[in-house]
Formats: C-alpha cells, sequence, structure tokens
C-alpha cells in the first residue's frame, strides 16, 4: 500500500490544530499539491493563503511567531529553502522563532515536472543554518509522527516531503535526532533518508536474495541534528557504511555522515546520490535509474563499499 | 502645542545620545537614524502602548525597524524610556554587548523583531498584525521602512498583502530622506509616485513632514483611530537632521565623529534645547 506524504501530513494537522489553538497554516497557491487543501477547507479560520510570495509568506510567518503562534508554513522544496533562504536564517533561525517550513517536492520527485520544480539542493542550504532542525520523513506513518514532533520540538523546522506515493511501512516508535532501524542485517548498514529509505529495503531483500549479503537498513529521517552516536555506533561495528539520498551528492546525508565517521571512526562510507547534477523531466521510476539512486544502484554501491572494506 | 514642545524636546535630547552612542562605538548610521529620530519619539513617547517594566506584554503595541541600520536611533529611545540602563550606551557595536550592529531581537529588552537585512520588516509586521486579528487583541504594529529600501520587491508583496487583508491594525512608516548608501534615491532607482504606489496597494497614505511634531504626531495618533485598511505615513525628513555638517550628506549614511564634529554635534543639540 502506497500514500502521498501532503495525505499524511493533512491528516495530522487537522488533529495538531484540534489540540493546539496557535497553530496555523499559511500557504502559497500550492495548497492541492502540498496535500493540505482539505486543511484549507475544513479549518479556514487556521489557513492564511498567502497568495505566490513566498518570502512575505516566510516573513508573515516570523512575525506570528513572535507574538506566540505556531506557523506552518507550506510550499514546493525548492521555494520553500533557496528562495526564502535568507528569511529562514535571520528572521526565523537567528531569532529562534517557532517556524515550520513544509515542504513537497523534495528531491527529483515533482518528475515530470522539471528541474524548476525538483530540488537537489535544499537540504544542504537548509542544513547550513545554525539552529535548524531538518526532517525528512520516509512513509505516511512516520510522516504523521514526525510531524507532530516537529510542531511540538521549540524553534525552527525544515520538513521536507517526497511528491511520489510513498509504501507504508509499519509505524515505528520515532524520535527527532534518532535514527531508526527498519532491517537488521549483519554485513553492513545502508543509511537511507526520505523516500530513498523505501528503496533501500528493496535493495537490501534483493541483496540477500541474489548475492546472500545481509544489509541492515537505518531511516534518518533527521539530517539534522544528525544522530551522530548511532553513525559511531555503525561504522564501529559494521566497518563500512551505505547513505542514500534523493539530494545532491555535495552537502547532503552522504557529507554528514561522512564527516561524524572521519572524526570517530575513519571507515570506508559509500555514498548513493544525485552526482552534482541537475535532473530533467521524466517518469520518476527513469530518473531514478537514470541519476543512479535506484535500488539497483544502492546494492550496487553497498557491493563496492564491502569491497573496498575488505582491501583495507 | 506643550505636548508637541515636549516630544521635540526629548528627540533633541536623544539625538545628543545618538550621537555619543556612535562617537564612542566609532561607526554607526548617524543620518538614517537621525531622520526617524522624531517619528521614533513621537511614537514611544506620545502613540504606543507599551510598558518598559514589562517588555514581552502581549497585548503591547509593536514596532518593527525594518531599515535595522538606524538601530542607534531606537535604541537610545528604548534605554531613554527604561528598557535598559544607561551603562549600555557605550557599548554599541562592542564584543558582548546587548546593543549589537543592527536589532538583535533576543539581545536588546523592548526590541520586538530582529531586523537589518533590509525589505523584510513589513512582512514581520504584518504576522504580528494577523496573530492580534487571530487572537482578537487590539494592539498596534508600527513598521518603519527607508526610501531606498522600498527598492527590495519583498516590500510589495508584503504591503500587496497588508491590503488584501485590510491590516487596519498596521501602520507602515516611510522615512523619506531621500539618500541611500551610494547616492540620491531619485537617481539610483527611482521610487516614483510613492502615494499612489501604496494608495494601490490597499493604503490609506498620510503625507507629513517627519521633523515637524505638530504634523508629525497628530497623524500618528490617527493611526489608533477606527479605519477600514492599513495606513502608510510618508515622512518627509532629512538624512542626518539636527547636525549642520551632515545633513542631506550622503558621506555621514555611515561614519564616526571626529573629535572635533563630536563636539560641534553636541554644541549644536545643546543650541537647540536652549533656542
Amino acid at each position: 500500500m502506497k500514500q502521498l506524504l501532503g495525505e499524511a501530513v493533512n491528516e495530522c494537522l487537522s488533529e495538531l490544530v484540534e489540540e493546539n489553538d496557535k497553530l496555523v497554516v499559511l500557504n502559497a497557491d500550492v495548497a492541492k499539491s502540498v496535500g493540505i487543501r482539505e486543511f484549507g477547507r475544513t479549518h479556514p479560520d487556521r489557513f492564511l493563503q498567502m497568495g505566490i510570495s513566498e518570502q512575505d509568506m516566510v516573513l508573515t510567518a516570523c512575525g506570528l511567531a513572535s507574538c506566540g503562534y505556531i506557523p506552518v508554513v507550506s510550499t514546493f522544496a525548492k521555494f520553500g529553502s533557496l528562495r526564502v533562504a535568507e528569511q529562514i536564517s535571520t528572521f526565523a533561525a537567528y531569532p529562534r522563532q517557532n517556524v515550520k517550513i513544509l515542504v513537497s517536492h523534495g528531491g527529483i520527485s515533482p518528475a515530470g515536472d522539471g528541474v524548476t520544480h525538483q530540488s537537489v539542493e535544499d537540504l544542504g542550504a537548509i542544513r547550513a543554518i545554525p539552529g535548524m532542525t531538518v526532517i525528512e520523513p520516509y512513509d505516511g506513518n512516520s510522516c504523521k509522527a514526525l510531524m507532530r514532533l516537529a510542531v511540538e520540538h521549540p524553534g525552527p523546522v525544515y520538513f521536507r516531503m517526497n511528491r511520489e506515493k510513498l509504501p507504508l511501512l509499519p509505524p515505528t516508535e520515532l524520535e527527532l535526532g534518532k535514527g531508526v532501524e527498519l532491517r537488521a542485517g549483519s554485513d553492513i548498514p545502508i543509511l537511507a533518508i526520505g523516500g530513498m529509505v523505501a528503496l533501500a529495503l528493496e535493495a537490501a531483500v534483493s541483496l540477500e536474495r541474489e548475492s546472500g549479503i545481509s544489509a541492515a537498513v537505518y531511516a534518518i529521517h533527521t539530517l539534522k541534528p544528525l544522530d551522530e552516536a548511532l553513525i559511531r555506533t555503525l561504522a564501529e561495528t559494521y566497518g563500512a557504511l551505505v547513505t542514500a539520498e534523493e539530494h545532491n551528492i555535495q552537502c547532503g546525508l552522504g557529507e554528514a555522515v561522512s564527516r561524524v565517521v572521519t572524526d570517530s571512526c575513519p571507515v570506508p562510507v559509500g555514498k548513493v546520490a544525485i552526482q552534482d547534477t541537475f535532473a530533467q523531466s521524466g517518469a520518476y521510476a527513469e530518473l531514478l535509474a537514470y541519476y543512479h539512486v535506484a535500488p539497483a544502484d544502492i546494492a550496487a554501491c553497498v557491493k563496492a563499499t564491502l569491497e573496498r572494506k575488505s582491501r583495507r | 502645542m506643550e505636548r508637541t514642545e515636549e516630544l521635540r524636546r526629548i528627540s533633541t535630547l536623544a539625538r545628543q545620545d545618538v550621537v555619543q552612542m556612535i562617537y564612542e562605538a566609532h561607526a554607526g548610521h548617524v543620518g538614517g537614524s537621525l531622520s526617524i529620530m522624531d517619528i521614533l519619539t513621537a511614537l514611544y513617547y506620545g502613540v504606543m502602548n507599551v510598558d518598559p517594566r514589562n517588555p514581552q506584554w502581549e497585548d503591547r503595541d509593536r514596532l518593527v525597524l525594518s531599515k535595522g541600520h538606524a538601530a542607534p536611533a531606537l535604541y537610545v529611545t528604548l534605554m531613554n524610556k527604561g528598557y535598559f540602563s544607561r551603562e549600555h550606551l557605550g557599548t554599541l557595536r562592542k564584543m558582548g554587548s546587548i546593543l549589537q550592529g543592527h536589532p538583535d531581537m533576543r539581545k536588546t529588552p523592548g526590541l520586538d523583531f530582529t531586523s537589518g537585512s533590509l525589505g523584510n520588516g513589513l512582512g514581520l509586521g504584518n504576522g504580528m498584525a494577523l496573530a492580534a486579528r487571530l487572537s482578537g487583541k487590539d494592539y498596534h504594529t508600527y513598521v518603519i521602512l527607508g526610501d531606498g529600501e522600498l527598492q527590495e520587491g519583498t516590500v510589495w508583496e508584503s504591503a500587496m498583502t497588508a491590503g488584501a487583508k485590510k491590516l487596519s491594525n498596521l501602520t507602515a512608516i516611510v522615512d523619506i530622506n531621500g539618500l541611500q548608501v551610494e547616492g540620491a534615491v531619485k537617481d539610483i532607482k527611482d521610487l516614483g509616485d510613492l502615494r499612489g504606489k501604496w494608495e494601490s496597494f490597499g493604503f490609506a497614505v498620510t503625507e507629513v513632514d517627519g521633523h515637524d511634531m505638530e504634523q508629525l504626531y497628530p497623524a500618528l495618533l490617527r493611526t489608533k483611530e477606527p479605519h477600514d485598511r492599513p495606513m502608510a505615513i510618508l515622512a518627509h525628513t532629512v538624512k542626518g537632521k539636527g547636525l549642520s555638517f551632515a545633513e542631506g550628506q550622503m558621506n555621514w549614511h555611515k561614519g564616526d565623529f571626529t573629535p572635533e564634529n563630536y563636539a560641534q554635534a553636541m554644541r549644536e543639540l545643546k543650541e537647540a534645547l536652549e533656542g
């Protein structure tokens, strides 16, 4: 069974707004695409349509937050990161305002829309801002749980959603900043974020079946603060790691994990990511394969990384 | 008449403090601080409902200094209102100071928001005004913008929001001193018909001499009267107002006082007090 994360987040926000009279949702003319149009319909008094003006939307949210509200602004990843990077940095993060940036269309997942609506650099840009929390759920259940945690967390949060329907995984207890093991394995762990979690699980199954390799899969749903303790433990235990992300190889999960590994326990880190390029329009599965972020690429990276480990 | 006379006096004393503050810091935005000094004085001493003993009071009127580089004028106003003690006056721009080069709401008591990057204050003010509407509070939000700042596109995104949402509890005050860092605003990028622009974005516009308390103070008081849309007060001002050698001078946008011009500035302001 698959679910759009936007659908899950709409459900979660509709619950939260009943519990929290400070929650208010802002949107920049893309409520339907983000998935929260229903929220806007059912809670018109807590939904501010800001029109096509993302910078103004983020500023308005910061002003609302300074008066005790918990604003959730929503748009696409590209516009909710690069377009408003300075507003997030100077007016949300620097004064530590309780603003949540909810974005859909993370990665190359708005496949047909092409480069202007895809986002391969947002995680890097936002991760570099001091004090930001950066979250990417990996399915509908984690999306609901993490959005609740994001709203409860005092401070600015960037919440990135994949635009594709993602396989629903069994619900798990989640904690911000703590990676979670979704599949046990004895040879090597794959640390995946967002939509890549399901693909990593797929890769792990085929590795087991076809090559007898036992790969563990961890969902790193919080890119920042990163679960450094987990990464150190995995590096020490397995002697090699693989990361998988729908983001540029520059400044994403792979580099973040590598920093922790080189600082503590240097071991090979294989990275599955977009290779510093813009993508293009196409079917999602085709794009994943073309840009080498498909399950087959994860499997190949696992083998290559184990090979590097064995040569050490 | 007595009230405006008193406001003028407070403002001149505040100008002395601004000069002192920037003299001790060896740097600061002199011109744009002095052009808004009368506006801030009228607001904090005659118009805004605030409580310096309770800076976070939920029902207070808010002010966003969108042209954050004029921080010294706001710092002096807050200091003289009693938000913090005079001992901080000499610490502007120094390590560990509560008085950062540009306003930091987490460091200076009485600041309603951080600012300094131009073009962003009106959107912040909209958020505060919308918060008042959502929570049924009747406080008013004031945003002070520079004229050069109006070249930022975000100002107009936010002006459109304020107009479309009829934020009658919001007032934008534009400090029209005619100068920006590299020259006259009209030469760098002419703003055209400012009154027409603000009116077309849904604002009720008032134009005043931003240094004439007889015009400025009543215009600001009128923001508290019931109306159906946001207000824009276009305040015509003089950059560096009050210092003969700095008035209308581009090179006094940001500056450092020599002992000589510091002495002259203090002398001129003293004469203004006595005059």
